[in-house]
């Protein structure tokens, strides 16, 4: 018995052992990153000696600078709006097609759905020339319609959902036919209220993907003014790649609303992406 | 079902049927379908000044994408970047889920700290690499009293951006195993456990084998992902890089000949060789599948 629990006991140490070195090697950056936009860009290029606090005092205004200079303001405001017209669009287009194919029977049915699996299948890349070009004709360009674009419908969203209605039981459409109601009814009181896990999945999963893209926003908001968080970043680090206390406080303020809500929200996020991780 | 008159039942059924799915095949049609013939029909033809004016010329560009050593550099350069990424972070992952999936204190929040990169944007995440990696300045040069060029050395720059896929995507493939974990009845340990079998037997006998779906899938999304890496280089590998042409991924080709040079002809030559790639690979994986995963 004692060794048994000797063993216990090495085997807790030797597991937080291994958990302990990860999490340093994981929290490393952001530590990096939070103090490199404290200091002053003098300090933070000193080689010798080499501070890891800042030592000529903590430069919170590092951030007010960033915050005004780069337009932080209008970086989120379009961010925010990006997100919330992806997220609403996906699981709109997603919810009815996913009701259809899970659901009801209609001739062509298998022939559609298997343009969404093949849709699935093939790499985003090929779609984005067309798209752009698509986005330029429309005089789309730099602007929320223009971002939210290629995300106004999904086929992975579509499967999802598909898998979601399916998993409910059959009565319920029968009762709901009893009591009078049409499929449109079924669907918009009984059945879409069901499937809300799959719908929060799918908007995660759709948010974080938008929060994440930098081609297309590169590619279709090329003024500062209009583009996202993550393309916006990508242009700073081109115009102003030195001042490192400076490029830290930016990447904090465009991660933090971000973890934020992801500490707030973490199970949803976890089921979100372990339900819905096929595509990333 | 048979052909022939609907009932007034399946009538309604297939008019609200179509209806639903109306607004989302119009948008894959659109969006999608047509997109990829239009990349293939443009890969055939020459882009005219300032986007306009497409002349066909038939296999041209396919004779200079596939002629130029640029091309296949980039495609090495991916697949050398899906080889440190894809399996470090598979196994670094599966062994953070097997020590998170017992009872321990703690758990939630290491769980939460592993996660955290994955719901960073990827600018971000290059942004702070970068100046870990800086050679004169950079925490990992300091730290280690090194002078290594981490990411301007054409050596070793692939495997240091293979190390930031690795940091960015542990999270994500632990909450996939986690999952897949759970789904292992647990009378198989127990069973096991009166046998007397090890821990370490434990997981290479049970575990390992009944993980495997779950491990395939992973393994075939991360292969799929990393040969389409573009963000993490294209925020690390500047256009001045010494290290560029050895480091940059195949889409990061394609972004620059499609949009930095407006060369969209020859850009989507590349698309269409990348597609095809990525097609092969998963055959390949799909045939493999039946080998070695175990399903119950």
């Amino acid at each position: 018995m004692d060794s048994m629990k000797k063993k216990y006991v090495v085997n807790k140490i030797l597991t937080y052992t291994v958990l302990i070195i990860f999490s340093i090697i994981m929290l490393v950056p952001f530590v990096w990153m939070i103090l490199t936009a404290l200091k002053t860009n003098q300090e933070a290029i000193s080689v010798n000696p080499f501070y890891i606090l800042p030592a000529h005092g903590w430069h919170f205004e590092n951030f007010a600078t960033v915050w005004k200079s780069y337009n932080f303001v209008t970086l989120y405001k379009n961010t925010i709006l990006f997100i919330f017209f992806r997220v609403v669009c996906a699981c709109l287009t997603a919810t009815m097609a996913g009701y259809a194919f899970g659901r009801l029977e209609f001739p062509g049915k298998k022939l559609m759905f298997s343009l969404v699996l093949i849709q699935m299948m093939i790499p985003s890349q090929i779609f984005i020339i067309p798209q752009y070009l698509m986005a330029s004709k429309l005089h789309i360009l730099n602007s929320t319609a223009g971002l939210v674009l290629p995300g106004v419908v999904t086929a992975f969203g579509t499967y999802l959902l598909k898998t979601g209605y399916q998993s409910l039981p059959k009565d319920l459409e029968e009762a709901a036919a009893i009591d009078g109601c049409n499929i449109g009814q079924t669907f918009l009181f009984i059945m879409m209220p069901l499937t809300r896990s799959s719908m929060i999945s799918l908007g995660i999963f759709t948010a974080l993907f938008a929060f994440k893209d930098l081609m297309w926003p590169m590619i279709v908001c090329t003024n500062a003014q209009t583009t996202t968080l993550s393309a916006g970043l990508a242009k700073m680090q081109g115009q102003y790649g030195s001042d490192y206390p400076a490029m830290m406080a930016a990447a904090v303020l465009a991660i933090v609303p971000m973890i934020v809500i992801y500490i707030i929200f973490q199970k949803q996020f976890v089921e979100g992406i372990a339900t819905s991780g096929g595509k990333l | 079902m048979s052909k022939g008159k609907m009932t007034p039942s399946q009538k309604r059924q297939a008019i609200w049927g179509w209806a639903f799915i109306t607004p989302t095949m119009l948008g894959l049609i659109i969006l999608n379908f047509y997109p990829a013939i239009n990349t293939v029909y443009q890969s055939l033809c020459k882009t005219g000044d300032f986007g306009k004016g497409n002349k066909f010329v038939g296999l041209a560009n396919y004779q200079a994408v596939i002629g130029n050593t640029e091309t296949w550099q980039s495609l090495w350069n991916t697949v050398k970047y899906a080889i440190v990424e894809v399996p470090l972070g598979i196994v670094i992952a599966l062994i953070l889920a097997v020590l998170l999936q017992n009872k321990l204190p703690g758990k939630g929040f290491f769980r939460t700290l592993f996660f955290l990169p994955m719901v960073c944007a990827p600018a971000a995440v290059a942004m702070v690499w970068k100046w870990l990696y800086n050679q004169q300045f950079g925490l990992l040069n300091n730290f280690f009293h090194t002078n290594a060029a981490w990411i301007s050395d054409p050596n070793i720059a692939w495997i240091s951006v293979g190390i930031i896929g690795v940091w960015s995507i542990i999270g994500y493939n632990m909450v996939l195993f986690i999952g897949g974990l759970q789904e292992i009845p647990k009378d198989y340990y127990e069973a096991a456990q009166i046998d007397g079998a090890s821990g370490l037997s434990q997981f290479f006998n049970i575990t390992v084998p009944l993980l495997s779906p779950t491990t395939f899938f992973i393994v075939q999304t991360r292969i799929i992902g990393a040969l389409t890496v573009f963000d993490l280089m294209f925020m690390v590998m500047d256009k001045t890089n010494l290290a560029l042409n050895k480091t940059q991924s195949i889409v990061y080709l394609f972004y620059t000949y499609a949009f930095t040079n407006s060369n969209r002809g020859y850009g989507a030559a590349i698309v269409v060789v990348l597609v095809v790639f990525i097609m092969i690979t998963t055959l390949f994986l799909q045939k493999l599948e039946k080998k070695i995963v175990f399903y119950n």
